[in-house]
């Protein structure tokens, strides 16, 4: 691949060390209640452009709450959110702007259903950024072609394999030219073999700079792709460190617990 | 012979006339039914309050009145009262105010149709519309409602059904539709009050079969694979 997914980043493809980044999502003093209970509580947390922040945790944690929020698919009772230095807006226009530059891939794909593949990723391109049809069309497919299903073009959703979707999805979401990506569990719903293409393609945003965050249980992933991992339980940040550190000496004791579980087998 | 005698009397009168007039009344008060039952919807999954509010006391209110009390209303308040008048001629104008009263009452049938249709639709679809910035409107209008009136045209047909039978409650209205014709036949033939009867119902049944049969095929041919 010579060219970029992304348009704005470093073109060699070297990974930006995260402090050098300027910060892109900054959540402040962010709390959310789901009635009684308070899945975030005072969050603060920031992403610099370039960086790949993975959030983990046991289930329950508030880390797909935490992803949600930041395009505000989820209000927040207090604190400020603001990408690349705005406030997130409450409502209307303004919030469809935002969230036009802030993708999205979700657990369960979410394409739309009745609209073809190619449909899926123009959909956007043509009625939000008003692109012309045929250069929306003809982005879609190299980003189709770059995530390998552009032979699949013309078939509905219903018709691929849950990788395949998975990668549409994010095909989707780059055909926005999002400033940052969140990625809620993107490979839970996946059959184990079609975990790792999806994967592949994540991996090869992250090393091209694209911002990302990404809530999972791929350790792997972390491992080869994150700048930084977010370790959340019952709402709180509980501990940061780059990949290596944390898997290696995690500090916390709910940290060691927790990847105590996943990894002793 | 009695059966001679009885079609004798049935082509004294112009009965696919009486019908041609029912099924006028189906059409332009399904069509405007649909329009004003999708506004009512788009209302009561708005995120606007007051909106979503208005479109629930529409529907509660609506759905709750007897349509011979709505029909009757358009022709001793609407009319003579409040000076609604759609057309200089009497029987258009009779037969518009009744088309009005088919249309404002289905409406909310239509509208709780095509809820129930927006609830097949999984709340991802929306989630993913406006994570790519879509806002209310366009994402109601190029992903929620494409698939929800796919999965709607069951209930859609059945409201189309009782919107068919229900097109008699005109003549309330003075409109000239096939149970006035039936009442002014059963009065001139009363020896044939139940082969004409009998007549009439099959009538309907022949206009209702086929729509039942297209929307169970239209709802299968056009269900959404997820």
């Amino acid at each position: 691949m010579t060219d970029s997914f992304v348009t704005s980043v470093t073109p060699d493809g070297e990974r930006v060390p995260s402090h050098s980044g300027e910060p892109l999502v900054v959540l402040s003093e962010v709390n959310k209640h789901f009635g009684e209970l308070h899945v975030l509580q005072d969050i603060n947390l920031t992403v610099h452009r370039g960086e790949v922040v993975v959030v983990i945790g046991p289930s329950g944690s508030g880390k797909s709450t935490l992803c949600r929020a930041i395009n505000r698919l989820e209000p927040i009772d207090s604190g400020t959110i603001t990408l690349d230095g705005q406030p997130l807006p409450a409502e209307g226009k303004a919030l469809a702007r935002l969230r036009a530059d802030v993708g999205m891939v979700f657990q369960a794909f979410n394409l739309f259903a009745h609209k073809t593949i190619l449909e899926n990723v123009t959909l956007g391109p043509i009625k939000v950024k008003r692109m012309k049809t045929a250069a929306a069309k003809q982005r879609a497919m190299e980003l189709l072609e770059r995530v390998g299903v552009a032979n699949q073009a013309d078939k509905l959703p219903a018709q691929l394999s849950g990788g395949q979707q998975q990668r549409v999805a994010i095909a989707r979401a780059l055909a926005m030219q999002p400033k940052v990506l969140l990625f809620d569990e993107p490979t839970s719903a996946l059959d184990p073999e079609m975990v790792n293409e999806v994967l592949d393609t994540m991996v090869a945003l992250a090393k091209e700079g694209m911002t990302m965050v990404v809530v999972t249980h791929e350790m792997g992933f972390a491992r080869k792709a994150a700048d930084r991992v977010v370790f959340m339980a019952d709402g709180q940040i509980v501990e940061e460190a780059e990949p290596e550190k944390f898997f290696t000496d995690p500090q916390s004791h709910r940290a060691q617990d927790f990847l105590g579980k996943i990894l002793s087998h | 012979m009695l059966v001679s005698e009885f079609l004798d009397t049935l082509s004294g009168y112009d009965i696919a006339g009486a019908y041609w007039v029912n099924l006028k009344l189906t059409a332009f008060a399904a069509v405007l039914a649909l329009v004003l039952g999708t506004a009512l919807a788009m209302m009561r999954i708005s995120p606007v309050t007051s909106l979503r509010w208005a479109g629930t006391t529409y529907v509660n209110v609506v759905r709750n009145m007897p349509l011979t009390i709505i029909m009757a209303s358009m022709i001793l308040v609407l009319w003579p009262q409040l000076g609604l008048t759609l057309a200089d001629d009497f029987a258009t104008n009779f037969f518009r105010l009744a088309v009005i009263a088919l249309a404002v009452y289905h409406a909310s049938f239509v509208c709780e149709s095509i809820r129930s249709g927006v609830n097949t639709v999984p709340v991802g679809q929306a989630e993913a519309a406006r994570a790519i910035g879509l806002a209310f409107l366009p994402a109601a209008r190029l992903v929620i409602l494409p698939q929800a009136f796919r999965g709607a045209i069951a209930p859609l047909g059945n409201t189309l059904i009782a919107l068919i039978k229900n097109s008699t409650v005109a003549a309330a209205a003075s409109v000239p539709e096939i149970s006035v014709l039936m009442r002014e036949m059963v009065e001139n033939d009363a020896n044939f009050v139940v082969p004409i009867f009998l007549t009439i119902a099959v009538g309907f049944v022949i206009i209702v079969v086929p729509v039942g049969v297209l929307t169970t095929y239209l709802s299968r041919r056009l269900a959404v694979s997820r």
